[in-house]
This record gives C-alpha cells, sequence and structure tokens, in this order.
C-alpha cells in the first residue's frame, strides 16, 4: 500500500481508486484468486486419477468391480453435480469422523447420531477442537478438493471410458497374437494410445472445471465469489475509510471478465496441444494438417 | 401425522399453497419425500419455460453466426462465446445484482429481483448460447446435396429454410441437444443457491434437500432423494426427446437413422 493511502479521505479520482483497490482485504481477494488456481491445480490430475480408476474398473472382467465403475460414471449422469458438492462435503466429512471414532474411541458406548447431531469422541473430531484456524482452513479445503476430485473423476472416468474403446480392436488382438498377457496389452498398448482419443473430451472437461470453480464458494470456502459479495456490499464510513454504496455488481462483473479471459488462455493454449498431438495422425484433423503445408 | 395429510401440506408448498410453517424437528421420510418433490415444480417450470423459449433464441444465434454479414455474424459468436465461456453460477450472481441496481432506477424492474423472472431470463439466455454453438455446428454439417437438391426442385429463400435446411439441422443437432436439455435442467438448482431469493422459503427441489441436510447433519437421507427425483426428470427427458427424434428422422429409411443415443456426454 503505497504511503499516500494513509488519509484515505482527502484523496479522489484516481489515486483513490488505487488505494482502494490495496486495501487489506483487497489483498485477500487477490489472494483468493491462487486458491482457484491451486484447486484446479490439484483438481485436475487428482480427477484424472479418479477417472482412470473408474474407467479401468468399467471394463474390468471381475463383475462387482465392473458394476462399481459402471455405477461410478452413471449416477453423476443423471444428478446435478452441485447436489454432489453439497452431499459428499458433508458425507467426507463424516465419514472420516466415523473412521477416527472407530479406531480411536473403540469403548464409547453412546450412538453417533443422536437425533439432529452428528457426536464422535472429541479425540476424533476433524480436525482437533484445539487446532489453529489455518487447520481448519486447510481441512475445509481438502475436503472440497477431494470433493471435486470426487465428481470430476467420474466425468474423466466417462471420457477415458470412451476413450479406451476408441482404440481399434486390431492393435489389441495384434498384441494379444505377440503374446501379451492382458495387463501388459493395457499398460503398453491401449493405455499409451488412447490419450488422442481422450483430449477433446478431457480439454472439454477443463473448461467446465474452470467454470465449476466457483462452486468453491457453496462449499464454504472463502473463495473470489467470497470475497465479491463481501467487498461489493454497501460501506459506510463508520466501518471503513473507504463507504461506497453496493458495487456488487462491478465485482461480479470483473469476475465474468476474469472468467472469459482465463477460457480463452485455455482454448487457445489446448487447441495448440491438440495441433501438436494430431500432427501425423491418420485422423481428418492430421490430414488437414499435411494437405496445409 | 399420516403420510397423506402430509402430500396435502406439503406438495405445493413451493409455490406457496398449504402448509405455512416447515417442518422444525422429528422429520419423517414423508415430509421429506414430499417437500423435495414439491421444489421440483421450480426446477421444471425454469427447465422447460428456458428451453423453450431458448430454442427460438438459438435458431436465431446460429443462422446469425453463420451469417455473412460481419456485424451480425460479430454480435453472434460474441453472445455465445460470453455464454459459454463463464460460469452459469457467476451469471446468476451478477444479473442478480444488475437487476438489484437497475431496481433502483425504475421499479418496471422490480419483478427481475425474484426468482421467477430474472433467473429464468439468464437460463433462457445461457441455454440459448449452448443450444446457439449447437445448432451452429449442426447447419455447417447439412450436406451440400440436400441444399443442391432443394435448388433443383425450385425450393428458395424462407421456404427453402423451412422445409429443408431447418428440419436437416434440427436432426442432426438433435442428439447434442437433448445432453443440453438434461443439463439445463441441472442447472436449475443453482438459482436458489447465487443471490436470488426463495421468498417465503418457496425454493427448488435442491433448496429443500440442502434445508433438510443442515437441519438433520444428515446428507445420506435427502440427497439421495434429490437424486433419485433428478434421474426420473432425466429419464423423461430423454424419453420426450427421443419421441422427437424419431419423427425428426422418419423418413429416413430404417438403417440409416440415428440412433437417439442413450448415454448423452457428460459435458455441455
Amino acid at each position: 500500500m503505497a504511503s499516500f493511502c494513509s488519509d484515505p479521505s482527502t484523496l479522489s479520482g484516481l489515486s483513490w481508486l488505487l488505494c482502494y483497490l490495496t486495501t487489506g482485504k483487497h489483498v485477500a481477494l487477490y489472494w483468493s484468486v491462487g486458491t482457484v488456481l491451486l484447486l484446479l491445480a490439484i483438481t485436475a490430475p487428482a480427477a484424472l486419477a479418479f477417472g482412470f480408476g473408474g474407467a479401468t474398473a468399467a471394463r474390468s472382467r471381475f463383475l462387482p468391480l465392473q458394476w462399481l465403475g459402471r455405477g461410478y460414471i452413471a449416477v453423476v449422469r443423471g444428478v446435478p453435480d452441485i447436489a454432489f458438492f453439497l452431499f459428499f462435503v458433508i458425507a467426507l466429512d463424516q465419514f472420516f469422523e466415523w473412521a477416527r471414532h472407530k479406531v480411536k474411541c473403540p469403548d464409547w458406548d453412546q450412538p453417533i447420531r443422536q437425533g439432529s447431531d452428528f457426536v464422535v469422541c472429541p479425540e476424533a473430531k476433524l480436525p482437533l477442537g484445539n487446532a489453529a484456524q489455518w487447520v481448519h482452513e486447510t481441512y475445509g479445503f481438502m475436503l472440497a478438493v477431494l470433493t471435486f476430485a470426487i465428481v470430476f473423476g467420474a466425468f474423466a472416468a466417462n471420457v477415458l471410458y470412451g476413450a479406451m474403446r476408441a482404440v481399434p480392436h486390431p492393435q489389441l488382438e495384434t498384441a494379444e497374437a505377440y503374446g501379451m498377457s492382458p495387463r501388459q496389452t493395457f499398460w503398453r498398448i491401449l493405455v499409451p494410445q488412447m490419450w488422442v482419443y481422450a483430449l477433446p473430451g478431457l480439454s472439454n472437461l477443463w473448461m467446465v472445471l474452470i467454470k465449476a470453480t466457483p462452486l468453491l464458494f457453496l462449499l464454504g470456502i472463502e473463495d473470489i465469489v467470497y470475497w465479491a459479495r463481501e467487498l461489493g456490499g454497501a460501506k459506510t464510513a463508520r466501518f471503513t475509510d473507504y463507504p461506497h454504496g453496493d458495487w456488487r455488481v462491478w465485482y461480479f462483473l470483473a469476475l465474468l471478465i476474469f472468467y472469459l479471459a482465463f477460457t480463452r488462455v485455455s482454448e487457445i493454449v489446448l487447441d495448440r496441444i491438440m495441433g501438436r498431438l494430431t500432427h501425423g495422425q491418420a485422423t481428418l484433423a492430421g490430414d488437414a494438417q499435411r494437405k496445409a503445408v | 401425522m399420516s403420510c397423506w395429510e402430509t402430500i396435502a401440506d406439503y406438495g405445493l408448498r413451493s409455490i406457496g399453497i398449504g402448509e405455512r410453517l416447515l417442518p422444525r424437528d422429528n422429520f419423517t421420510l414423508c415430509q421429506q419425500v414430499v417437500l423435495i418433490g414439491s421444489g421440483l415444480i421450480w426446477n421444471i417450470y425454469f427447465g422447460t419455460l428456458a428451453l423453450i423459449s431458448g430454442f427460438f433464441l438459438a435458431t436465431a444465434v446460429a443462422l446469425g453466426k453463420a451469417s455473412r454479414l460481419k456485424p451480425v455474424q460479430k454480435l453472434s459468436a460474441w453472445f455465445i462465446f460470453v455464454f459459454r465461456g463463464s460460469p452459469l453460477f457467476i451469471q446468476f450472481f451478477f444479473a442478480y445484482f444488475l437487476f438489484l441496481s437497475l431496481k433502483s432506477v425504475s421499479p418496471i424492474f422490480d419483478p427481475f429481483t425474484a426468482a421467477w423472472l430474472g433467473a429464468l431470463i439468464v437460463l433462457f439466455l445461457n441455454t440459448a448460447a449452448y443450444s446457439g454453438e449447437i445448432f451452429y455446428g449442426a447447419l455447417q454439417s447439412v450436406p451440400r446435396g440436400d441444399l443442391e437438391a432443394a435448388d433443383a426442385y425450385g425450393f428458395a429463400g424462407w421456404t427453402k429454410f423451412r422445409r429443408i435446411t431447418w428440419p436437416t439441422m434440427l436432426r442432426l443437432a438433435w442428439p447434442a441437444y437433448t445432453n443440453e436439455a438434461i443439463f439445463l435442467f441441472h442447472a436449475t438448482t443453482l438459482v436458489y443457491f447465487s443471490g436470488f431469493p426463495a421468498w417465503q422459503q418457496r425454493g427448488d427441489a435442491l433448496y429443500y434437500a440442502s434445508y433438510f441436510a443442515d437441519k438433520t447433519f444428515n446428507p445420506f437421507v435427502p440427497y439421495p432423494i434429490l437424486a433419485g427425483y433428478f434421474i426420473l426428470l432425466t429419464l423423461i427427458v430423454i424419453g420426450l426427446f427421443g419421441l422427437v427424434n424419431r419423427n425428426l428422422n422418419r423418413h429416413l429409411p430404417q438403417a440409416s437413422r440415428a440412433r437417439m443415443t442413450f448415454r448423452p456426454t457428460l459435458l455441455r
């Protein structure tokens, strides 16, 4: 914060705006953009891992595993994702506490669900009652990440499942003819080849993931939506040095532009990657590239 | 209190008919099923109206994007980009606060801050953008032979569009459009979590489901009920769209009919 910001009431115009946009709370808003990016950075690989597991399970020859995989993929198709977000955050929290309760307090004799309360022994609480504020926040964030990974893992599983089936079957038959075991065929032939088929779906998924990040707000994280509501609301001179009317519409306009820019940049980058990958492939797009040269 | 009484009390609670107070404790399974089901009325209301109204704008936007007039084309492309490139959640917030500040300018905007109109407008524009892109893609892939045949038969202008281009476009776009419709119904659950207030606790299905989950601190009952309702709704949408699909493809020989995909892609 610049030194001339010490007495905001004397400021006007651009310098007022500059000082206003560098207050502590605004800095928190800028950091929360980092939270969103961090969420994306952790969730994307995690969801891919869940998706890979789901897709592998869905094409397993062991029936219960196959049902599990297919069920996982199928359920998200019919139900709004936001319902999953709201569900998993509570359900995961209760599951963790219940599991810790079973381990840590084996001789606890009261029921866990007492009417409308969920009671576990104090040692099993997550995070512990005396934990610092940042532990609570990190725990909340980890729950959110896990929730995102589970929900988007199902989306990714669908994409990867399709990609695995798109790999030309003769490839697999050839592998078999060469005497590869099913495991070898899977890892050496199927998995390396499926990515080209999966990429359009996965890049679509990335876009959807970006557009789902504001839902963090519903999971109780102090993300950009939280701060935009907080900072944009009307402020009187009593509570702040920078009184202003209801500016929430401007804050959300800024968020809208932020997301549009983010999507646009992703689009350009993904197009480039796709161009790289189709180079030399025996597909329509690959042929078009060859003709263009 | 029997389940029939609960249905009488809460069956239409979401539109303000019946018991005013929501149950506060000792929730029965019946209460949860009935109230969440009553909330579903709003999801169907938003989804159906936005879909029907959005359909026409989507056709216009698709034609606009394919138009040779530069300004029209740019405008349509931007419209699609803005609504497809930003989160629906942020669009709801933005629209709500926009209507809120317009309200102080003129009382005409009063109803816009209520969900039944304000959120409907956002959903209408949003689905128009998504379907517009789908229709645009289909329009680009209308077989040239069809259009040449139309020319040969003397079709031109509006008649050609009405009789040849438009039905073919719809036929090609229909599977993807079905998917969009499913997602639109899912998107309606965001309405009451994004600024638009649920006046007198008249909310949608998710609103009531999260009400129960908050009160009982037990997510394992209300959310599966909600999931059941939505799976049912999704199946109905697929069924209805499948009927239309059959109608659109009725002139084609049996073998070349585009089979309706009952495994819609998950992403919009």
